[in-house]
C-alpha cells in the first residue's frame, strides 16, 4: 500500500469538496474492492475520502411505492431488512447471497453500484428494478447509469447517495457463481411491473445489460415456456479460464429460467 | 492402591493439546517473531517467464528512504557460493546421470519463470523495501517461453538451460520391458488411456517466511523458517549452498501453519536472508504474501501419461505399460526428481497382481514455478492413472468394476508380496476394506438413488477407488541405492525429568498433524506417564539430534518407532534402578505401564516412576559403578521397509446438467493405516486429505498461458475447496498391522489425497455414462462438464 492522506467528512457536501479538490482522491465506503487494490499497489490515490461518517447516506426507508436505500447500507442490513423483505424479497435475497459473511458485513450497496464490477450482484437489481440513482448532484435512471466495465455515468467528484427501487409486482434473482471467486458467472434479475417486464443480466458480459428478447416474450406470456427458446448471443460476452462466452450465454438462459421461477 | 487413572494411551481420542494454543491466537509462527534490530526484505521478482538480464540498476532504489542494502544476482555470484541443490539423483535409461542445471539463489544472467528472484532489497520496514524495489530498473531481453510439457519437448522449443538439452532432465524407466511386450502380444484385450494429472498450487494457510541472523560474537548463524524439516535445511544450506559448518548453523522451524509438502524444500529465500545477514550486520526478515506464495511455492503434480493394460479373457491383468511426462518447472526443487520416478512408478502395481509392469518417465524443464512433492507426492498420480484405467477396463470388458478389482486383488495370503516395480508389500487386506466401504456407501442401493435423482433432473454417479500407497519413508540404504542424497531414518529422545515428567525430542516436525498429542499418547501408553506430563519438542536443530523431518506420512512409522526404541532403553534402565531399590534381580522386575510402576514379580513390592526418576538424578542410594545416573535416552530408527496403507474410497456425485456443476453428495473412506494411536486425529487427517483430493478432482487448476504467465495466480482464479464444495465424509479404518515396525503403524497423512481423486472422477464418468464419456481429466469444473454434455468437448 502506498501512503495517502485520509479524510473522514461528516456530510455529503464536505465529501464532494474533498473529492473536487483532489483529482487523484478516491471515495471509500466498505472498501471491499478498493482495499485489496491498494494492498496490491494497483491503485495509488493521493487521498482517501472515507464516507462512513456521513449519516445522511445511511438507512432504509419506504417512500410511497419505492424503497430508498442509503449508499452506506451494508449488504447484511439489506438482507435482514423487514422493509426490503416485505416489499422486494428478491432484493433481500440477492443481498443475502453476496460474497460471504465478512463481505456482507462490510460491503455497501453504494460501493457495489458505483464500482459497477461486471461480476457484482447489485447492478442486476438496480437495472432490473429500474431503480433511480440519487447522487450528490442529480438523479440518474438505471438505464442511463451503467456505461461499461467499471464505468458509470457518475463524475469523479460525484457521490452516490442512495438508490431508489420502485416496488414491483414480482421479482426474482438467480446466479451461477464463479467456482473460485464466488463472484457472478452469469445472473438474471427478472422483474414484472405494471409498466412491463425487465430482465437484467449480470456476470456474463462486460457490463450488466437488459435481455430485451426475454423481456418481450415474458411481457406477452409470463411463463418459462415463453423464454425456453430464447438463446442469448455469446458474442461480446466474457470468456476466461472458468468458462467460455458460449457457456456464459447458456447460463444466461438457465439463470433466467430460475429467476423466473423464483419470482413466481 | 491409587485408583487407576483414565487410559490415555494408544487408541484413545485424546483432544489435541496444541489446539488450545493455535485456536486462542497463542501460536508462535515465524512471522510472529521479531529479532532485535531486525531489518525487512522483499524480493524483486521477474515479471517475465524467460528473459536475459541485460542489467540491474539499483542506484535510484538504494537512495530511497530506509534502504539498508540491495543485493543482486551479481552480488551473490561474486561470493562463489553454491546454488540450491537437488536432493535426489535420477539416472537415465542408459545409466548416465540426469541433467542437473544450477539453481541460483538470486537469478544471474537469466530469469526462467515469473517469480524468479532478481534482487533482494533490505530496508528498515517492509513497505520501504517494497517502495525501493519498485525503483530498481532491470533491463530484460525477453525470450520466448514455454510452459507446457509437450511444448517444451518440441524440437523448436525455447531452451531453458545449457545443461539440459531439449529441456530434458532425465529419461528414466523401471520394470522389464520384455515380459510386458510379450504379455501385450498375447493379450485377450488391451485397454489404453491418455490422461493428465492436473497441476496444483499448495496454498498452506501460513505463507512462507524466514529470518536470517548472524552472531558476530560466536560466529553462529540462525535461520528461523517455515520448514517441515529443519535439519534437512541445515544440511542442504550449510553444506551445499552457503558453506557454513553445521555446528555454526542453527535452524528453527517454530509453529508452522500447514505444509502439505511445500515446506519440505530448501528455498532460495532461506539462503538469501542467511547469506546477507552478516553483510548487513542485522537480522533480515522476509514474509511472503499470498501472491508470492502462488508464484514461488513449489507446485504439485503436472503429469501427462499414456497407460496401456493387457488383460486375459477373465479380466485378469497381465501387464501394464505406462509412459509419463512430468513437469519439473524452471529449476529442480529439492525432491522434484524423485516424485515422478520412485514415488510414482513404483506404485503402479497398486492393489493388483499385475505380473509385468514397465514404466518410462521423461521429466521436462519449463518456464514455470518448480514442481515438487505435494501431499501424496507421486502416489496420487499413480493411483489416478491406475484406478481410472481399471474403470475403463471394466467398462470395455463388460466386467463389473467392483468384480474386476476383486479378481485382480493381491490376496491376504500372498503377503509379503513382491511387485514387478521394486516394492515388497508386507501386509494388507483389500477385500475387507472394499467390503466395508461398499456396505457403508450402500453401493448395492445406488441404482435407486440414481433413479430418484433423475426424477429431479440430476445425473447421479458413483465411483470407486481401491488404492494402495507406500509411505513411512524410508529405509536409508534402499533410498540411497535409488539416488537419495540423504538418509531417511528418524531420531527420538526421551528425557525423563527428576520428578517424572517427560520431554520428548523428535526429529519429525508437526505443522498441523498433532504430533504433540500423538507422541504424548505414545509415551503415556508405553511409560504410564500422564498425558499432561509429556511435552513434545521439535523444530530446532539446537535442541534435537539430527532428524529428517516430516513428509511422506513418516512421522509415526519412522519417528514414532524411534521413540519406542528410546522408551525401551528408558524402561530397561529403569528396571535396573528398580531392581537395586527393591533388592531384587533385574530379571524379576516387571513394568506395568498402566500403573506406572515397577514390581517384583509375584510380590506386592513396587516402585513408582517418580521414585525411579528421582533416584536416577539424586543417586544417593545408587549402584554408581554399574549404572550411569540420569534417565535420558536417544534412539535412531531406520525402517526395514516402506509401509503400505491402502483401502477403498467411494464417491457419490450429482451433476446439474443445466450448469455442469458437480455436487459431492457422499464420500466413504475405509483405510488400512495400520494401528491407530488417536482415531480422532486419523479421521481428521483422512478428511483433510479427502478435501484436497476433491479439490484436485473438481476444483483446482493451475493455469499458465503460452507465455508462461500464471493465470490462476490468486484466490480469485484458483479454486480452493470450501466447506460447501465437500460432502459428508465417512471415515473408518480396517487394520492390518505393519509387520516391520514396533507399533504396527502405517501412516495416515496422505491416504485421503491419494485415494480420493479417482473415486470422484470415476463417479463423474459414471454420472455421464449416457453421454458417451469414456474419460475426462481433472478438474471436473462446471464449464468442462457443461461442455461435455452439450458439445462433447473435453472428454474422450
Amino acid at each position: 500500500m502506498y501512503d495517502f492522506a485520509y479524510h473522514k467528512p461528516a456530510s455529503v457536501a464536505d465529501a464532494v469538496k474533498l473529492l473536487a479538490a483532489d483529482p487523484d482522491a478516491k471515495a471509500i465506503s466498505g472498501g471491499h474492492t478498493l482495499l485489496p487494490a491498494l494492498k496490491h499497489r494497483l491503485n495509488k490515490p493521493t487521498s482517501l475520502v472515507d464516507l462512513s461518517g456521513i449519516a445522511e447516506m445511511k438507512g432504509i426507508k419506504r417512500e410511497g411505492n419505492a424503497i430508498i436505500i442509503g449508499a452506506l447500507t451494508r449488504h447484511v442490513d439489506v438482507a435482514n431488512s423487514d422493509v426490503v423483505k416485505a416489499a422486494i424479497p428478491a432484493l433481500a435475497y440477492l443481498a443475502s447471497h453476496i460474497g460471504d459473511n465478512q463481505v456482507r458485513n462490510r460491503g455497501t450497496i453504494g460501493g457495489s453500484v458505483s464500482n459497477n464490477d461486471p461480476a457484482a450482484d447489485y447492478p442486476s437489481a438496480v437495472l432490473g428494478l429500474g431503480a433511480t440513482i440519487h447522487t450528490s448532484k442529480r438523479k440518474i435512471a438505471a438505464d442511463d447509469f451503467f456505461l461499461g466495465m467499471f464505468t458509470t455515468a457518475m463524475e469523479a467528484d460525484e457521490i452516490l447517495v442512495a438508490v431508489e427501487f420502485p416496488i414491483p409486482e414480482k421479482a426474482g434473482y438467480a446466479k451461477m457463481k464463479n467456482p473460485a471467486s464466488r463472484y457472478v458467472m452469469a445472473g438474471a434479475f427478472i422483474v414484472k411491473t405494471a409498466a412491463g417486464v425487465r430482465v437484467a443480466i449480470n456476470g456474463a458480459g462486460p457490463c450488466v445489460f437488459r435481455q430485451s428478447a426475454m423481456e418481450k416474450a415474458l411481457a406477452g406470456n409470463w411463463s418459462a415456456a415463453a423464454i425456453a427458446g430464447i438463446k442469448q448471443d455469446a458474442d461480446g460476452l466474457n470468456s476466461d479460464i472458468h468458462g467460455s462466452a458460449e457457456y456464459r450465454a447458456h447460463l444466461v438462459g438457465v439463470m433466467a429460467k430460475r429467476a423466473l421461477a423464483a419470482a413466481g | 492402591m491409587n485408583a487407576v487413572a483414565p487410559f490415555e494411551g494408544i487408541g484413545v481420542r485424546m483432544r489435541r493439546k496444541e489446539d488450545l494454543r493455535f485456536l486462542s491466537g497463542k501460536g508462535s509462527y515465524t512471522d510472529d517473531l521479531s529479532r532485535p534490530n531486525q531489518t525487512h526484505c522483499v524480493f524483486l521478482r521477474s515479471p517475465h517467464a524467460h528473459a536475459a538480464i541485460r542489467s540491474v540498476d539499483t542506484r535510484a532504489a538504494a537512495a530511497m528512504p530506509g534502504v539498508v542494502r540491495i543485493f543482486t544476482g551479481a552480488d551473490y555470484a561474486a561470493d562463489s557460493l553454491g546454488g540450491v541443490p537437488c536432493g535426489w539423483l535420477i539416472h537415465n535409461k542408459d545409466g548416465s546421470p540426469m541433467n542437473e542445471p544450477p539453481h541460483p539463489v538470486l537469478a544471474h544472467g537469466k530469469v526462467r519463470y515469473v517469480g524468479d528472484a532478481v534482487a533482494m532489497v533490505v530496508a528498515e520496514t517492509c513497505e520501504q523495501a517494497r517502495d525501493a524495489a519498485e525503483k530498481i530498473v532491470v533491463d530484460y531481453d525477453v525470450l520466448p517461453a514455454v510452459a507446457g510439457i509437450n511444448e517444451a519437448l518440441a524440437a523448436s522449443a525455447p531452451q531453458l538451460h545449457e545443461a539440459a538439452p531439449r529441456n530434458i532432465c532425465y529419461d528414466w524407466h523401471i520394470g522389464e520391458k520384455g515380459p510386458v511386450d510379450a504379455a501385450f502380444a498375447a493379450a485377450h484385450k488391451i485397454v489404453s488411456l491418455d490422461l493428465t494429472n492436473n497441476r496444483l498450487i499448495p496454498n498452506a494457510m501460513e505463507p512462507r517466511a524466514a529470518i536470517g541472523e548472524y552472531d558476530a560474537h560466536s560466529g553462529e548463524y540462525t535461520l528461523h523458517t517455515t520448514s517441515q524439516n529443519p535439519h534437512v535445511i541445515r544440511l542442504l544450506m550449510g553444506a551445499f549452498v552457503l558453506n557454513i559448518p553445521e555446528h555454526k548453523l542453527r535452524i528453527v522451524a517454530p509453529d508452522v501453519g500447514g505444509g502439505f509438502g511445500s515446506k519440505i524444500f530448501h528455498y532460495i529465500e532461506e539462503a538469501a536472508v542467511t547469506w546477507a545477514a552478516p553483510k548487513v550486520g542485522r537480522p533480515i526478515k522476509w514474509t511472503a504474501d499470498r501472491t508470492e506464495a502462488f508464484m514461488t511455492d513449489a507446485h504439485g503434480r503436472d503429469h501427462i501419461s499414456t497407460a496401456k493394460l493387457a488383460l486375459d479373457a477373465q479380466g485378469k491383468f497381465l501387464a501394464l505399460h505406462v509412459q509419463t511426462k512430468a513437469n519439473m518447472g524452471a529449476y529442480l526443487s529439492t525432491f522434484a526428481t524423485s516424485v515422478p520416478t520412485y514415488l510414482y512408478a513404483t506404485l503402479l502395481a497398486g492393489t493388483y497382481t499385475t505380473p509385468a509392469i514397465y514404466a518410462e518417465v521423461t521429466s521436462v524443464f519449463t518456464n514455470t514455478v518448480p514442481v515438487d512433492a505435494y501431499r501424496g507426492a507421486g502416489r496420487p498420480e499413480a493411483t489416478f492413472l491406475l484406478e481410472r484405467l481399471v474403470d475403463v477396463a471394466a467398462r470395455e470388458t463388460g466386467i463389473d468394476r467392483v468384480e474386476i478389482r476383486r479378481r485382480n486383488f493381491i490376496k491376504p495370503d500372498q503377503f509379503p508380496y513382491q511387485t514387478p516395480v521394486a516394492l515388497q508389500y508386507d501386509s494388507g487386506d483389500y477385500f475387507s476394506t472394499l467390503d466395508a466401504a461398499l456396505a457403508t456407501a450402500d453401493w448395492a442401493g445406488f441404482e435407486a438413488r440414481r433413479k430418484e435423482a433423475a426424477g429431479r433432473g440430476k445425473l447421479r454417479g458413483i465411483g470407486i477407488s481401491t488404492y494402495l500407497e507406500a509411505c513411512g519413508i524410508a529405509p536409508s540404504a534402499v533410498a540411497g541405492a535409488l539416488g537419495a542424497r540423504a538418509g531417511l531414518y528418524e531420531v527420538g529422545a526421551i528425557r525423563v525429568h527428576p520428578t517424572g515428567s517427560v520431554t520428548v525430542l523428535t526429529g519429525t516436525h508437526s505443522h498441523g498433524q498433532g504430533h504433540e498429542t500423538t507422541f504424548a499418547q505414545l509415551v503415556a501408553d508405553q511409560l504410564g506417564v500422564p498425558f499432561d506430563k509429556v511435552d513434545v519438542v521439535h523444530g530446532d536443530t539446537a535442541k534435537i539430534p539430527f532428524g529428517m523431518g516430516t513428509y511422506g506420512s513418516r512421522s509415526l512409522p519412522v519417528g514414532g518407532s524411534a521413540l519406542v526404541k528410546a522408551m525401551d532403553k528408558i524402561i530397561a534402565k529403569a528396571k535396573r534402578i528398580a531392581a537395586h531399590l527393591l533388592e531384587a534381580d533385574v530379571a524379576d522386575i516387571e513394568f506395568d505401564p498402566r500403573a506406572g510402576a515397577f514390581k517384583v514379580a509375584g510380590t506386592d513390592r513396587s516402585k513408582s516412576w517418580g521414585e525411579i526418576a528421582l533416584t536416577a538424578y539424586v543417586p544417593h542410594n545408587y549402584p554408581i559403578d554399574e549404572i550411569e545416573p540420569g534417565l535420558d535416552e536417544t534412539a535412531f530408527y531406520d525402517p526395514k521397509n516402506f509401509t503400505f496403507p491402502g483401502g477403498c474410497h467411494i464417491a457419490e456425485v450429482e451433476i446439474d446438467p443445466d450448469t455442469g456443476h458437480v455436487a459431492m453428495v457422499n464420500f466413504t473412506a475405509v483405510d488400512d493405516v495400520g494401528r491407530v494411536i488417536n482415531p480422532m486425529i486419523v479421521e481428521g487427517q483422512v478428511q483433510g486429505g479427502v478435501a484436497q483430493g476433491i479439490g484436485q478432482a473438481l476444483l483446482e487448476a493451475c493455469v499458465y498461458d503460452a507465455q508462461g504467465q500464471l493465470l490462476s495466480g490468486s484466490m480469485m482464479d484458483y479454486t480452493m475447496p470450501r466447506a460447501d464444495d465437500l460432502a459428508p465424509v465417512s471415515v473408518a479404518t480396517h487394520t492390518t498391522l505393519c509387520t516391520h515396525n514396533p507399533l504396527g503403524v502405517k501412516g495416515c497423512g496422505e491416504v485421503g489425497a491419494i485415494g480420493s481423486p479417482p473415486a470422484v472422477i470415476n463417479a463423474v464418468v459414471d454420472a455421464l455414462r449416457d453421454h458417451g464419456v469414456r474419460h475426462l481429466d481433472m478438474p471436473a469444473t462446471p464449464a468442462k462438464i457443461w461442455s461435455i454434455i452439450h458439445t462433447r468437448m473435453g472428454a474422450e
